[in-house]
């Protein structure tokens, strides 16, 4: 078998798994949900992600050891990553195969040329990474913007599979939303169809970590390379060369991505992967030192300046509700990769990828937001924590969670604090009864209690005419069987108060109790109204009340940030 | 030349033709009122009720053992074999509203499932037994995690998620509340008799949640707008539902927190199961579980004035009796 067809079963098996892996990102436990599938896998063995992590928290994440293995085996191979593993490249590959079928030889080979604008992506690195290397002014990891893997994961779970949700029923609840899930579509969409200028844009031109790759394949063993420093120069060698990487010459190492289509094309078997360098010569990283200090400049500033907003600070935005487990805000964004993991796990669909409410380095963080999805953030489940790559979010325990076990002294963990606004609250406001709320509590004893208040309905003072047996005879109209409902009282002079089980408009009956024998006098007709509040010792931010208001448009509870546990310096409680 | 004329003729005809076809002269207009009455809406609820037989309407049994005490419950009003059929397809419409684990008793007891499934099954021969509920929280995780999806599964029931398609829009005849709003009919459709499964709950609005607030998920939307007038929108949820029979479980009580609960000190051991043809007798019977009188739940005189059922339980002679 040639090598390359080698090359393409490997790409379509890993593209399957990364699929396969992506929709078994569901709770359940048939065996398409998550059961113990390594989800993240592709994101393990993403290099970036462990090299932004490191140097935006000192540490190595003992769940991205695997990216060492890709280290180890880009130093032995060179980018075998993206020629071979990486799902999007496999992508990038079919759509640049694709849109480029059917033209002139020569024009395939004008396509795949060397670009000096090949070094933008080193730049592209270098800025990420400043923005994240430099902890004492201000360390935001913004690498999963462009890292091809956090990329085509958020592309697939938030948007792709979703829309195929909608119909074919992936997941065992109706269909999925995702705020700014055009935004991630629209990132997707230019990537790929950049292929139809020249294949494999994104690769050779903005991928962060092909960029990566490519610097530490410099020193690989094996490398592809011409066996005779001379040949015809038919160039057949670049009509279908992914990297751009110009094998016919002096090969630039670095945008190799190992294709084998070199290797494959040359008709006098002068390309081989061999151990020497090539004999025609080698070029290494094309990227200007100007470039690079500018860019890593640019970086280390850009994140003290996104930092001015204060978002992260002073100026934080209360909307912006993490999900249970995550971090404290500085040490939140320098974890987490907006690769959207915990977004497609919640079986409540509540966490989104958030906007820029939260600062611009919070584009598609996860964020709650109650008035989507089934139901608030439930209190049984930790998934988001446990899918999380990079403990942005903690994996922690149902215990912790909800403050049992070894826990009991630190309480459950807060997400927020449910505020209600009177001024569009039914029973604050309106005198209508409701309580949806406070019904709707899960913690025991319920955060939300209520104030029991009999209040005197409009124009609800009406004169007797008469009392006969249980039934007051008034001397005004009043729509019939309206204050039937359980809810209404009739209060006497005397101070005496009745549930109304009947009324015509002009009567109104009692059923128990035998009421004052006044012949004239006013009475009050009344409902009786439970105000709903919320104690913020109790309350833990779940917001299934805010999910659950009957108040369809802007709830008359909501949840904000301020008592979160994560964060001491928003707390409301002494 | 003459080509050329015929085609911008024939371009001429088309566009004018699609225009012809597609004109609209009036513009959209303030939508009517459309009313889907019961019985004359196909896909309505149907009636699922038995033939009364007096002296058989409830019983009332004490006991721990949830699938004992359920069983005896059944056989005192005639046995499965009165409910059920050989070849019908029943629904059970259990409580599955939240997403607690059953110890803490906000969602029916998969005991009892179980113990109905097998029932429907092994006596009734019911040709397939469907187990359903229009969850508050999310359904797959209030399925799992209550055990119904587990006990139901186990005992040969299939367990069916509400999805948006099953909802239609109905209206209640002689309801004010329920008009043109959308509810859980789809799995309905085929049955032929429905069985209603109801924890017994302290409920802060409506004082109590029993077998006649389990028809709430029946209500599909944004259907907590009704609990502005709590009472009559339990009371017109019972005229809507004819069922077969309801069961309420009794052996807990949550007799504080409800109806989320959400700790066992909330809970009574009160080792009660009911069986009924008649919700509002076993809701009312139910209140003094919870240490209410029937006259602190309005729902019930209001089903009663509406020929629902009768409040007086005690009138229907409840069969009562104990099982260890």
């Amino acid at each position: 078998m040639k090598i390359t067809t080698v090359r393409r079963i490997h790409q379509l098996f890993f593209f399957a798994l990364f699929l396969w892996f992506c929709i078994v990102t569901t709770v359940g436990e048939k065996f398409w949900q998550i059961r113990n599938w390594p989800i993240n896998w592709f994101l393990q063995l993403d290099p970036l992600v462990a090299l932004g992590t490191i140097l935006s928290t000192g540490k190595f994440y003992w769940s991205l050891h695997c990216a060492l293995g890709t280290v180890i085996l880009t130093i032995i191979f060179g980018r075998f990553f993206c020629g071979w593993i990486c799902p999007f490249g496999a992508i990038h590959q079919f759509v640049g195969y694709l849109g480029n079928r059917g033209k002139k030889v020569a024009e395939k080979i004008r396509l795949n040329i060397y670009r000096n604008a090949q070094c933008v992506k080193y730049l592209v690195l270098v800025l990420f990474l400043g923005m994240a290397a430099f902890p004492s002014l201000a360390s935001t990891l913004q690498t999963g913007l462009l890292d091809p893997i956090p990329l085509v994961t958020r592309s697939f779970q938030l948007v792709l599979l979703p829309i195929f949700d909608r119909g074919a029923y992936l997941t065992p609840v109706n269909a999925r939303y995702y705020e700014l899930g055009w935004l991630i579509l629209a990132v997707f969409a230019t990537a790929v169809l950049l292929n139809l200028i020249i294949p494999r844009f994104y690769c050779r031109f903005i991928c962060p970590l092909g960029a990566f790759l490519g610097i530490i394949s410099g020193f690989s063993i094996w490398r592809i390379g011409k066996t005779k420093p001379q040949c015809i120069n038919c160039k057949m060698c670049e009509k279908a060369c992914e990297g751009g990487c110009e094998p016919s010459s002096s090969i630039k190492i670095a945008e190799c991505v190992l294709c084998f289509n070199c290797r494959d094309d040359c008709k006098h078997d002068l390309i081989a992967y061999q151990t020497v360098p090539s004999l025609a010569g080698e070029t290494q990283v094309d990227v200007s030192r100007r470039g690079v200090v500018l860019s890593l400049v640019s970086g280390v500033l850009a994140a003290p300046a996104i930092r001015l907003s204060g978002k992260v600070t002073s100026n934080w935005y209360a909307g912006v509700v993490r999900p249970p487990g995550a971090l404290a805000e500085p040490e939140f964004l320098k974890r987490c990769l907006k690769c959207g993991q915990c977004m497609r796990v919640c079986p409540t669909n509540v966490i989104q990828p958030a906007g820029i409410e939260g600062g611009l380095e919070g584009l598609w963080t996860p964020i709650l937001n109650n008035r989507i999805g089934s139901s608030g953030c439930q209190l049984n489940c930790v998934a988001c924590g446990q899918v999380c790559p990079t403990s942005a979010i903690r994996p922690i325990t149902l215990d912790e969670k909800s403050g049992l076990g070894e826990f009991v002294s630190a309480g459950p963990i807060k997400l927020g604090t449910a505020f209600v606004d009177q001024g569009r609250c039914l029973p604050w406001s309106m005198d209508k009864p409701c309580i949806v709320c406070q019904e709707n509590c899960p913690v025991s004893p319920k955060a939300i209690f209520t104030k029991d208040v009999f209040t005197t309905v409009r124009d609800g003072v009406v004169s007797i005419k008469q009392v006969t047996e249980n039934t007051i005879e008034i001397d005004r109209c009043i729509p019939a069987d309206k204050f039937a409902t359980g809810d209404y009282y009739v209060l006497f002079e005397d101070g005496s108060r009745y549930k109304i089980s009947s009324n015509t408009a002009t009567s109104i009956g009692i059923s128990e109790g035998k009421v004052p024998a006044v012949a004239a006098g006013k009475v009050e007709i009344q409902v009786r109204l439970q105000k709903p509040c919320v104690d913020i010792e109790k309350c833990t931010g779940c917001g299934v009340c805010e999910h659950e208001c009957p108040v369809s448009g802007k709830r008359a509870i909501r949840i904000t940030a301020e008592g979160e546990t994560r964060s001491k310096d928003r707390r409301l409680l002494l | 030349m003459l080509i050329r004329g015929a085609k911008a003729a024939a371009s001429i005809a088309a566009a004018v033709g699609v225009a012809r076809w597609l004109y609209d002269p009036k513009g959209p207009q303030a939508k009517k009122e459309e009313v889907n009455f019961l019985g004359t809406f196909a896909k309505g609820l149907p009636d699922f009720s038995v033939p009364r037989k007096d002296g058989q309407v409830i019983s009332i049994i004490k006991g721990q053992d949830r699938a004992k005490t359920v069983s005896k419950a059944i056989e005192f009003l005639g046995g499965i074999e009165r409910f059920v059929s050989p070849g019908d397809v029943v629904v059970i419409k259990p409580n599955v509203g939240f997403a607690t684990p059953p110890i803490l008793g906000a969602t029916t007891h998969p005991d009892v499932i179980t113990a109905v499934v097998k029932l429907c099954y092994e006596k009734g021969k019911a040709k397939k037994v469907i187990v359903t509920d229009n969850s508050i929280n999310d359904p797959a995780s209030c399925f799992t995690i209550s055990g119904i999806s587990k006990a139901a599964s186990a005992a040969g029931a299939e367990v069916v998620m509400p999805r948006d398609s099953y909802f239609s829009p109905l209206t209640l005849e002689g309801g004010s509340l329920i008009k043109d709003w959308p509810i859980y009919c789809a799995p309905f459709a085929k049955a032929t008799k429905l069985i209603g499964i109801a924890p017994l709950k302290n409920h802060h609005r409506s004082a109590a949640s029993m077998t006649m607030k389990n028809w709430y998920g029946l209500l599909g939307g944004r259907r907590n707008v009704f609990h502005q007038d709590i009472n009559n929108i339990i009371a017109e949820l019972a005229m809507l539902v004819k069922p077969t029979l309801v069961i309420l479980d009794g052996t807990v009580t949550m007799m504080t927190n409800g109806p989320t609960g959400g700790s066992v000190s909330d809970l009574k051991k009160t080792n009660t199961m009911i069986a009924s043809c008649d919700m509002v007798a076993a809701d009312a019977f139910g209140s003094s579980l919870l240490n209410l009188k029937p006259a602190d739940l309005p729902y019930l005189s209001i089903a009663e004035k509406a020929g629902v059922g009768t409040v007086d339980y005690e009138s229907l002679k409840p069969l009562r009796a104990e099982v260890t």
